[in-house]
């Protein structure tokens, strides 16, 4: 991991993946979505959702479907 | 104020049993069996002349001052070793007892020196009261025979001496340092005549003596003696307070000259010590009047710019001034602030309202970040609430404890001598633990087992352990079935019995044996009351939150929740971290841990305060510091804490500071952050402030004001002074109006005033309507989130790794007489036994890189690289490595990485991948810190040596 702060915002959001990974996959999604919108800021969140919108692709298959999740909640 | 003399009623008091009664000097005395004679007279406020005989200890019996006549009896039994019978009739003042106890005097008075004018224990002596209460007129036998009186005097010790002339063999210091400390320290060397207290034929310093005091305070006469009562004279008031250093929130009496703290004595009646203490609450208090305080508010334009020194209300202005810039300029959340867990709970309390209520944002954070925030996250999800399950007094209660990633002996000393008194009287103790810690094996206890796991595989092996329970039939299936969600428990199950959960394949992580693993599965599962202690190796890793998941599955599992003698124990590292977390003082949560997006409870707020509060999260410490380096956060108030030096990644966290354009720093000194800001509120120490501190087993506990805050404010009044400043108007005039406050708008604290608290001493939440006099036990009856929660414990391997760059792992820690960045405890004679932060390297590592005992090595990790002095250790396992970080000229956290917990950011610091070799100069950044160490502590009108 460099030091920039998106790479540290992609790995934080990995590591959650991580956690929720072992979970039924509706159930690993909304709670890496239900923590990511409780304990990051709406600044850290916003970043995250740019970040998977400009096409890069760092984030682990749990950590980009709950992104996804959060962009799909904050657009209802 | 007077002095404040606690009953001593010679032997313990027995709790319980078959209540007996018996006649004492024509009264009748029930007490339960099990009592002494000397217990049950002093029940009716009958004092039994004694000298080896002290409540703290139990009954000795060599004195023969504490002679009675008992009807029936022959002779005249000792009344501290002879328990009580029901219907006993005891004498305790004959004409024969009166004879028989001046001769036992005039013996000792034979062979001790007669200069009590000029003793240091004048006044405070137990031999001079005893020659006193037995009529001691005159020694017959004189003073030319062989006596000790030349004998000579120990002063290695920096808080106390031995002065064996006036020592009396009464063996209390003995009893004390195994009964009281469990160190075992100190014998009676010698036989007859010639028989003296001995620190193990060294003198005290070097002797494996901790200085805890318990021997000083057992002492009858003079000669263990506080050397500051040697200098000062004895007390004349005393005050109660609780400690300001460990999470075991000892309480004490501040033993005082009018504002002189003379000494700090423990308070037998403080539950969570109950007249105990440690080197640094008894004897460590002297950097509250340290030269190195600053007592001037002081402000600069830039950090390079010496400071200058102006008064409280331009300081504040200032300060209040560039907030209000700043939030004009770059945004309402370009600010924020860092409570202090250091700080009492009303501090902390407003220092949360500030940021909500007056910043405008929920940008605060506190130091539990980077300790135990996975705890709170942890227990939470599992159990329902953020906090321990236990009182302290629970240990005497478990049949096993469990150790986990904590160092009790030397990081919560007190409560380590409670646990093990309790394994000398049988409990059975597992220890995991990278290190061979202390408790591995010392003297009288020795674990059962001994799991040395690798640093970064605390999951595998917890899983590993439920693996055990589930496979091998040790669930408690009727607790799981009353008590959790059994959906949820089964899910669990299936998923921890895996075969990859196995102890066979998780050893290839953890490095642990699968026979000892299962062992101590087996050994914690059936072996009757089992209670996990866990500390910062718990927390400070990656999956920190997950591996607290994983501990309370195991204790859910195997029933072990909700009575004496068990549950799962977080030991809290600062003195207020509980406190500072219940308080508000995480940026998701309000106190009582309630989501800012609840809207009821924020309405509860907002009604309250009169004005809106954000529903969304703020910044988190480590976020603070990259959206710093980013360029939107602008400005930061820390209140007594030093993030530059305890924070992981030095080099990111100096590069936040750097770039913020107004730090305001409130501390009791310019330390390692105050280099990088702008403000600087001179703190208040806790000898000079009203409050409470919240300890681990979440007991609330008063602190006492014995001194008038040297900059004229305590941290409260400051924080209020600043509110006002930026227009928050906050009038409260003393904390106790805070705490009434705190009690209004958090449940879990309804029933807590300091009325309540001077009424009960302490109060362990939650204390409301539905326990009115708090909650020593939680999750009883059922969990406070209804059922027990299990939750799925995946391990994932830290990023972390080894190789050939970095082929050893680093873990760091604390030891005894340090505590935390050291700003306190270098400021005293415990700088004595650790004056530097040392590398500890098993043998092999050394070997294999020519490194001695003593070498200056170069540590290096892929951020940064420091230099300090290596100490060969087996307590080491080959391929790790340890270190403290009490020294900030060491700068540990300039090797530690930026790596955290995935659920809560609280670093990696027990996992760091480094190289380690032999050098012969320290390393750049260290010089570069030491040369900026001076030039940005500058002070106008002459540099002041505020550097360490």
């Amino acid at each position: 991991m460099s030091g920039g702060k998106i790479d540290k915002l992609v790995h934080m959001a990995n590591q959650i993946g991580d956690y929720f990974k072992v979970m039924p996959e509706h159930e690993a999604v909304n709670g890496a979505a239900d923590h990511l919108r409780l304990y990051w800021t709406p600044k850290m969140v916003g970043e995250i959702i740019g970040y998977v919108d400009a096409g890069h692709s760092g984030l682990n298959a749990v950590a980009a479907r709950a992104v996804a999740e959060l962009k799909r909640r904050s657009s209802m | 104020m007077a002095l404040i003399r606690e009953l001593d009623t010679g032997t313990p008091i027995r709790i319980g049993g078959d209540m007996l009664t018996l006649t004492i000097d024509g009264q009748e005395v029930r007490v339960p069996a099990g009592t002494s004679v000397m217990a049950a007279a002093a029940s009716l406020g009958t004092q039994i002349p004694k000298l080896c005989a002290t409540d703290m200890l139990e009954a000795f019996g060599s004195c023969r001052l504490c002679l009675v006549e008992i009807e029936g009896r022959k002779g005249t039994p000792a009344s501290c070793t002879t328990p009580v019978e029901a219907g006993m009739t005891v004498k305790t003042q004959t004409p024969r007892l009166a004879k028989l106890r001046r001769g036992v005097m005039e013996l000792y008075i034979s062979d001790h020196p007669l200069d009590c004018l000029t003793c240091s224990a004048n006044g405070d002596c137990e031999l001079q009261t005893q020659a006193g209460v037995v009529g001691l007129r005159d020694v017959r036998y004189g003073y030319d025979g062989e006596n000790h009186l030349k004998a000579p005097t120990d002063s290695s010790n920096p808080y106390f001496t031995f002065e064996s002339s006036k020592c009396i063999v009464c063996s209390r210091c003995v009893r004390a340092c195994e009964e009281v400390q469990g160190t075992f320290a100190l014998t009676i060397e010698g036989r007859g005549f010639g028989s003296k207290v001995s620190p193990g034929g060294v003198d005290f310093f070097g002797s494996e003596c901790v200085s805890c005091g318990a021997c000083v305070q057992a002492c009858p006469t003079a000669t263990l003696n506080e050397k500051s009562v040697i200098a000062l004279g004895t007390p004349e008031h005393s005050v109660v307070t609780t400690c300001a250093y460990c999470g075991v929130g000892c309480s004490f009496k501040a033993e005082m000259k009018g504002e002189e703290v003379v000494r700090m004595v423990p308070y037998k009646a403080g539950k969570a010590n109950e007249g105990h203490s440690c080197i640094k609450g008894r004897f460590a208090y002297g950097y509250a009047t340290h030269k190195d305080r600053i007592t001037k508010p002081m402000i600069r334009a830039k950090i390079t710019d010496p400071w200058r020194e102006v008064s409280w209300d331009e300081a504040l202005n200032h300060a209040a001034s560039e907030f209000k810039r700043l939030q004009k300029d770059y945004g309402r959340d370009s600010i924020g602030a860092i409570t202090s867990s250091r700080c009492t709970n009303e501090e902390v309390f407003i220092m949360q309202k500030l940021v909500r209520a007056g910043f405008g944002n929920n940008n605060v954070d506190t130091c539990a970040r980077v300790c135990h925030s996975p705890t709170g996250y942890g227990l939470s999800k599992t159990f329902g609430t953020s906090a321990g399950t236990q009182d302290f007094k629970s240990v005497d209660k478990a049949d096993v404890i469990m150790v986990i990633g904590a160092n009790p002996t030397d990081a919560h000393p007190v409560f380590a001598s409670r646990m093990k008194r309790r394994l000398r009287a049988g409990a059975r103790l597992i220890i995991v633990d990278p290190r061979r810690i202390d408790l591995v094996k010392s003297p009288h206890v020795e674990a059962d087992y001994h799991l040395p796991l690798r640093p970064g595989a605390n999951v595998a092996m917890i899983n590993a352990l439920a693996h055990v329970v589930v496979t091998e039939g040790l669930v408690d299936e009727a607790f799981v079935r009353e008590r959790c969600d059994l959906a949820n428990f089964e899910s669990w199950a299936r998923f921890i019995a895996e075969e990859r959960n196995s102890p066979e394949a998780t050893a290839k992580i953890s490095g642990v044996d699968p026979n000892e693993l299962r062992a101590a599965a087996r050994l914690y599962a059936t072996g009757g009351n089992g209670a996990i202690y866990y500390g910062l190796g718990v927390t400070e890793h990656s999956q920190g939150s997950t591996m607290v998941m994983g501990m309370a599955n195991l204790a859910m599992a195997t029933g072990n929740i909700g009575r004496d003698g068990v549950g799962v124990n977080p030991l809290r590292g600062q003195n207020n971290v509980q406190g500072s977390c219940d308080m508000g003082s995480f940026p998701h949560e309000f106190s009582g841990y309630r989501h800012v997006s609840d809207d009821a409870t924020r309405e509860t707020f907002e009604h309250l305060w009169g004005v809106k509060v954000s529903n969304e999260p703020g910044l988190r410490i480590p976020n603070m510091m990259d959206e710093a380096v980013e360029g939107s956060f602008k400005g930061l108030y820390i209140q007594g804490e030093d993030i530059a030096q305890s924070d992981p990644d030095t080099q990111h966290i100096t590069a936040g500071l750097k770039a913020m354009e107004c730090v305001i720093v409130q501390d009791l000194f310019l330390n390692e952050t105050a280099r990088y800001a702008h403000v600087f509120f001179p703190g208040s120490s806790f000898l000079e402030k009203d409050g409470t501190f919240t300890n681990a087993e979440r007991r609330i506990s008063r602190v006492r004001k014995v001194m008038a805050p040297l900059a004229g404010m305590a941290d409260w009044e400051t924080t209020i002074a600043f509110a006002r400043a930026l227009g928050v108007e906050m009038n409260y005039t003393h904390p106790s109006e805070i705490m009434d406050e705190v009690a209004a708008l958090t449940p879990t604290f309804a029933g807590v005033s300091y009325k309540r608290l001077d009424e009960l001493n302490s109060i362990q939440w939650p204390c409301n309507d539905k326990a009115p006099t708090g909650t020593p036990i939680m999750h009883v009856d059922h969990f406070v989130r209804g059922k027990g929660q299990f939750m799925l414990t995946e391990f994932v391997a830290t990023d972390e790794r080894t190789g050939p760059r970095f082929p050893l792992l680093l873990t760091t820690g604390r030891i005894l007489s340090q505590y935390n960045v050291g700003a306190q405890t270098r400021r005293t004679s415990n700088n004595t036994w650790h004056d530097e932060d040392l590398l500890e390297v098993h043998p092999f590592d050394a070997e294999s890189r020519g490194i001695r005992d003593g070498d200056l090595v170069s540590m290096q990790s892929r951020v940064g690289e420091i230099a300090l002095h290596a100490k060969i250790s087996e307590r080491m396992q080959p391929g790790v490595v340890y270190t403290t970080f009490h020294h900030a000229n060491t700068g540990a956290n300039v090797v530690t990485t930026e790596y955290s917990d995935w659920a809560t950011n609280c670093p990696e610091y027990k996992v760091t991948a480094v190289q380690v070799r032999r050098t012969n100069h320290y390393s750049d950044w260290q010089e570069r810190d030491w040369e900026e160490g001076f030039s940005l502590r500058r002070i106008a009108q002459g540099l002041v040596d505020a550097a360490e």
